[in-house]
C-alpha cells in the first residue's frame, strides 16, 4: 500500500464566486500526491499544507465576506506558518487599507495601501490610459524568489484591476509593472507571496508560478 | 514597454459546436470548441470569445458544459456572449469558468441590468456589446446608431452616447461591432471605433469587417482600439494568430509574442 501522505492546497472560498479557473489551473500542475481543495471551512484551511487566497470583486465585499465566514483567524494563522499565495484582490486585502469603496481597512499583513489609478490616468507622454488596467503586461522581477523559478524576467501576465498596492517597505516588493507609473505587482515576506495578476489566466508562465507555489517550502 | 494590445479570436457556438466553418470543413459543424480553443491558445491568442447563438434554453446547458471543459484546459481569459439576460445567466457562466460575459440586447432593453450585474459581479467581468450602424449621410457630421436583431432594428440610440452611458452603469469593457462592416472583409469602421475609444475610459474591442492583417493594425493605430476581435480570417486558416501578432509588432504595436 502506498501510504505516502497527500499534500493539500486549500483554495479559500469566501463566497465571491468563480474559483473554477484557479482550482483547475492548480490541478493542471499538481502531481499525484497533491490535492486541491476549494473550501470555506476554517478547519480545512488550518489542516492544509499550503493556502491560496483568491480575490474577485470589490474590496469591501471581499473583506466583509472573509470576516462573515469566520475565515480571518485561519488566514492569519496560515500566513504565520505555511506557504501562502494571494492573487488579484487577494494582494490588496493583505494591505493596511484600500481607497476602494470609499476606504476599507484590510488585513494589514503588509503595511501600505491600495490606491486607484484614477479615471484620468496618463502614460509617460501624457497620453490617455484606460482603467481598468486590463490585459497582458510585463512583470519585472525585483528579487530572486522560488516563485519566479523558470519564469523569464519581464514575462507577460494577465491583469484586470483598477487599484494597485503601494507597500511602505520597499524590501517586500518582489515584482513591478509599468502602466503610466511603475507599480508593485508582487509582494514577498517569509512564507507569504502575493501577486496582482491572474496566474490562472496567464498561460504557461502563470501555470509555472502555480507549479512553483506547489513546490515551495515557504522559505524566501 | 507596457500593456500589450490584444488579439481575440471569436467563435460562434451553436448547441456546443463551432459553426461558420473552420478550415473549410463542413460549414454547419466546424469543430469541437474545446479543440478550436486549444489551438488558438497554442497559437498565442490573448483571450477567446464565444458567441452563443443557441436558440433554446435547454441547449444552453450544453454551452455551460462547453465553458467548463474549455476553462479546465485553456488558461487564458474566456468571454461568453449571446443570450445573457439575467444575473442567473451570468452566475452560471462565471461558475462554469468564464471570466467575462457579454451583454448585448438585454442592455438595450433594460440598461439597469448592466448596473445590477456590475454591482453584483464587478465591472471587470461585464462586457457590453454594442452593434452600431452609420446613419449620417455623405457630407453630414458622422453619426452612428445602436441596432438590435442582427442589425435590422434601429433603436434611436446614439452609439457614442450609449457607450458612455454603459460605462457609467458599470461596463468594464466595450465590444464594438460595426454592423455595416460585419462580414464584408473591408476592415473596421475606424470612425466609430475611435469616437467610442476616445469617449470612454474603459478598454474598447473593435469587431466587424476584418479581411486582412492590416485591418487589425488600423483598428489599433487609427481606431485607437485596445483589442481587436476577428473570426473568419483565423477560422479559415488564412492567417494564424502568430502572423497577426507579427504584423502588428512590425507596425510598432506592443504585443505579447
Amino acid at each position: 500500500m502506498n501510504d505516502m501522505k497527500k499534500s493539500t492546497v486549500a483554495v479559500i472560498d469566501y463566497g465571491m464566486g468563480n474559483l473554477h479557473s484557479v482550482a483547475k489551473a492548480l490541478e493542471h500542475v499538481a502531481d499525484e500526491h497533491t490535492s486541491v481543495i476549494v473550501t470555506s471551512d476554517p478547519a480545512v484551511i488550518d489542516a492544509a499544507d499550503r493556502v491560496l487566497l483568491p480575490g474577485v470583486g470589490a474590496i469591501r465585499d471581499c473583506i466583509g465576506e472573509m470576516y462573515n465566514a469566520g475565515l480571518v483567524p485561519s488566514i492569519r494563522k496560515a500566513m504565520a506558518e505555511k506557504p501562502f499565495l494571494a492573487i488579484c484582490v487577494g494582494i490588496q486585502s493583505l494591505m493596511s487599507h484600500s481607497e476602494e469603496n470609499g476606504g476599507v481597512d484590510c488585513l494589514n499583513h503588509f503595511k501600505g495601501n491600495a490606491l486607484f489609478f484614477g479615471e484620468n490616468h496618463k502614460d509617460h507622454d501624457g497620453g490617455k490610459l484606460k482603467v481598468p488596467h486590463m490585459g497582458w503586461n510585463q512583470v519585472k522581477h525585483t528579487i530572486n524568489h522560488p516563485l519566479w523559478a523558470d519564469i523569464p524576467d519581464s514575462a507577460r501576465f494577465y491583469f484586470v484591476h483598477s487599484f494597485y498596492v503601494v507597500p511602505e517597505n520597499k524590501n517586500e516588493v518582489a515584482g513591478t509593472c509599468d502602466y503610466g507609473l511603475e507599480f508593485c505587482v508582487a509582494l514577498a515576506r517569509d512564507n507569504v507571496f502575493a501577486v496582482q495578476f491572474h496566474p490562472e489566466k496567464s498561460h504557461k508562465d502563470g501555470l509555472q508560478l502555480y507549479k512553483n507555489f506547489l513546490q515551495w517550502d515557504g522559505k524566501p | 514597454m507596457g500593456l500589450a494590445k490584444r488579439i481575440i479570436p471569436c467563435l460562434d457556438v451553436d448547441n456546443g459546436r463551432v459553426v461558420k466553418g473552420v478550415q473549410f470543413v463542413d460549414i454547419r459543424d466546424a469543430g469541437d470548441p474545446v479543440e478550436v480553443a486549444k489551438r488558438y491558445n497554442e497559437q498565442g491568442a490573448d483571450e477567446i470569445t464565444f458567441l452563443d447563438i443557441t436558440a433554446s434554453s435547454e441547449d444552453r446547458e450544453t454551452t455551460v458544459h462547453m465553458v467548463e471543459a474549455i476553462a479546465s484546459q485553456v488558461f487564458i481569459p474566456l468571454t461568453v456572449g449571446g443570450g445573457i439576460r439575467t444575473c442567473e445567466d451570468i452566475r452560471r457562466m462565471l461558475n462554469a469558468g468564464a471570466d467575462k460575459v457579454g451583454i448585448n440586447t438585454a442592455a438595450v432593453f433594460n440598461p439597469e441590468f448592466v448596473r445590477e450585474a456590475a454591482q453584483r459581479f464587478g465591472s471587470q467581468c461585464i462586457v457590453v456589446a454594442i452593434d452600431a450602424k452609420k446613419v449620417s449621410a455623405e457630407g453630414e457630421p458622422d453619426k452612428w446608431e445602436i441596432f438590435t436583431h442582427g442589425g435590422r432594428k434601429p433603436t434611436g440610440l446614439d452609439a457614442v452616447e450609449w457607450a458612455k452611458k454603459m460605462v457609467e452603469y458599470g461596463a468594464g469593457e466595450i465590444l464594438l461591432t460595426s454592423m455595416d462592416r460585419d462580414g464584408t472583409k473591408n476592415g473596421f469602421d475606424l470612425g466609430i471605433t475611435r469616437a467610442i475609444s476616445e469617449a470612454v475610459h474603459v478598454p474598447v474591442i473593435a469587431s466587424g469587417g476584418v479581411g486582412n492583417l492590416d485591418h487589425l493594425v488600423d483598428g489599433v493605430i487609427e481606431g485607437k482600439a485596445d483589442a481587436v476581435l476577428a473570426a473568419s480570417i483565423f477560422h479559415f486558416g488564412e492567417y494564424s494568430i502568430q502572423q497577426a501578432k507579427q504584423r502588428m509588432t512590425d507596425a510598432g504595436i506592443e504585443m505579447r509574442l
